[in-house]
């Protein structure tokens, strides 16, 4: 499998858990604009962040660091620390 | 999916971003047991929360305490007491840390040259009659001698019952020394007589408080949302109480559902070790309780539910903005 469809895969992956976790309506992972800035459009805040977090942590076996909160503004950016964090190559 | 610019023109976009990424962390810390009022209806002695725990005296146990605060995340102290102003050195601790808010009868002046630009609210229950008859003094006239003009102090004007329809005259009378006001309303923990909310007085109170930031809109630090949810208890189409409360102590919240709330939140006693339940009394009904700033907080944790019409969003922003310039993050 390409990297580009490994991470268009983890972008999907993220969509879902955050459509889920968030309740989001009328969006699917597939519909869900990759670079859609969760906090200024979707009205995410810190605490749907730390949710969000607990459940990729176990879903990736990541670890995200509160203080990387703020980078994670993004589906794209998401997958992309999930990448680079990611102890075994997904 | 409702997205923030699908719902905000950009004036009402911009006020969002201005706060959208201001993540407050917020803690409130009893300073000391001691007061030198003692108001019919305070909840801290009424509910004898003065008694729980023994105050800590050394300094250097308060600053290495307000160190680990920060290590928490915690970016905005909320001092309480008791009188904070009876312990400065501890007010000090807080202050040199962070960012601080310092909760006062205001009879004791905070001296601005140690504590510049740390933000101060004078607790004001009502007129001459009410403060003497409820706090055994006319607070007013010290408080108002000692702050006037102070561009970091702001009065918390609790409405009791008797104030209704007479709440101007108070509103005109902080004018005139040139602060601010934010009100919220008694909750009467000690049911003192009279001082009971009777059927149709808060929403004459929610219309007289609409008046009034409309009247005194440099004066009134205040939303038309925030008076409809505190004298009506009921957001969107929820009900105010415990199940929804986001001010309570995080470690002690055994609650499941557990509901969107403050996250760190804890209200420390004056141990320093011991922890009470929520940022009022442990003893207080939350069916009835009218915690303004619980209230508030309430509203500002529920951001996306109010992601569904423009009006909704509006409101939030408001409310949002509201907590913001009573602690200082963004100017009056
Ligand atoms: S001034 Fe505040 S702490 Fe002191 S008795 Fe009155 S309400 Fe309680
Ligand atoms: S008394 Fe008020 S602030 Fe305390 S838990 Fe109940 S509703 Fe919340």
């Amino acid at each position: 499998m390409s990297h580009e469809s490994n991470f268009e895969q983890t972008i999907r992956g993220v969509a879902a858990i955050v459509i889920e976790e968030l309740k989001l309506e009328d969006v699917t992972p597939e519909t869900f604009d990759p670079d859609l800035d969760l906090i200024d459009e979707v009205g995410v805040d810190s605490m749907d962040l730390a949710t969000v977090a607990l459940v990729l942590q176990d879903e990736y076996g990541i670890r995200i660091d509160e203080e990387d909160y703020p980078k994670l503004k993004t589906l794209r950016l998401i997958a992309e620390y999930i990448l680079e964090n990611s102890p075994v190559k997904i | 999916m409702k997205t923030v610019s699908s719902l905000l023109d950009s004036h009402w976009y911009q006020r969002y971003q201005n706060i959208s990424k201001l993540n407050i962390r917020s803690s409130i810390y009893d300073v000391t047991n001691q007061c030198n009022l003692r108001c019919k209806g305070c909840f801290f002695f009424s509910s004898g929360e003065d008694k729980v725990a023994r105050e800590e005296t050394d300094p250097e146990k308060w600053a290495a305490f307000v160190d680990s605060e920060k290590q928490r995340g915690v970016n905005l102290a909320i001092l309480i007491g008791g009188e904070p102003t009876l312990c400065l050195d501890r007010v000090a601790a807080f202050y040199s840390r962070m960012p601080t808010y310092c909760a006062t009868n205001g009879l004791i002046k905070v001296p601005r040259d140690r504590f510049a630009d740390m933000m101060v609210g004078i607790s004001l229950w009502g007129d001459e009659e009410d403060e003497k008859r409820l706090r055994g003094k006319d607070t007013f006239r010290i408080s108002s001698k000692n702050y006037e003009g102070d561009p970091y102090t702001y009065y918390l004007y609790t409405i009791t019952p008797n104030q209704v329809g007479r709440t101007e005259r108070i509103v005109k009378k902080i004018r005139d020394v040139g602060l601010k006001v934010h009100m919220q309303l008694l909750s009467n923990d000690e049911g003192v007589d009279g001082f009971y909310w009777r059927d149709g007085e808060l929403a004459d109170l929610r219309a007289e408080m609409d008046e009034m930031l409309d009247a005194y809109p440099d004066t009134v630090i205040s939303s038309k949302y925030y008076h409809k949810v505190i004298t009506t208890g009921k957001m969107l189409d929820r009900t105010f109480g415990w199940a929804e409360c986001p001010s309570v102590t995080e470690p002690m919240d055994t609650r499941n559902p557990q509901p969107r709330r403050l996250i760190r939140f804890i209200r420390w006693a004056s141990d320093l070790e011991t922890m009470h339940r929520c940022c009022t009394s442990a003893t207080r009904d939350c069916s009835t309780c009218k915690d303004g700033a619980a209230h508030m907080s309430w509203i500002m944790v529920n951001k996306r539910a109010h992601m569904r019409s423009s009006e909704d969003l509006q409101n939030w922003i408001e409310v949002y903005e509201m907590f913001a310039k009573l602690y200082q993050f963004i100017p009056w």
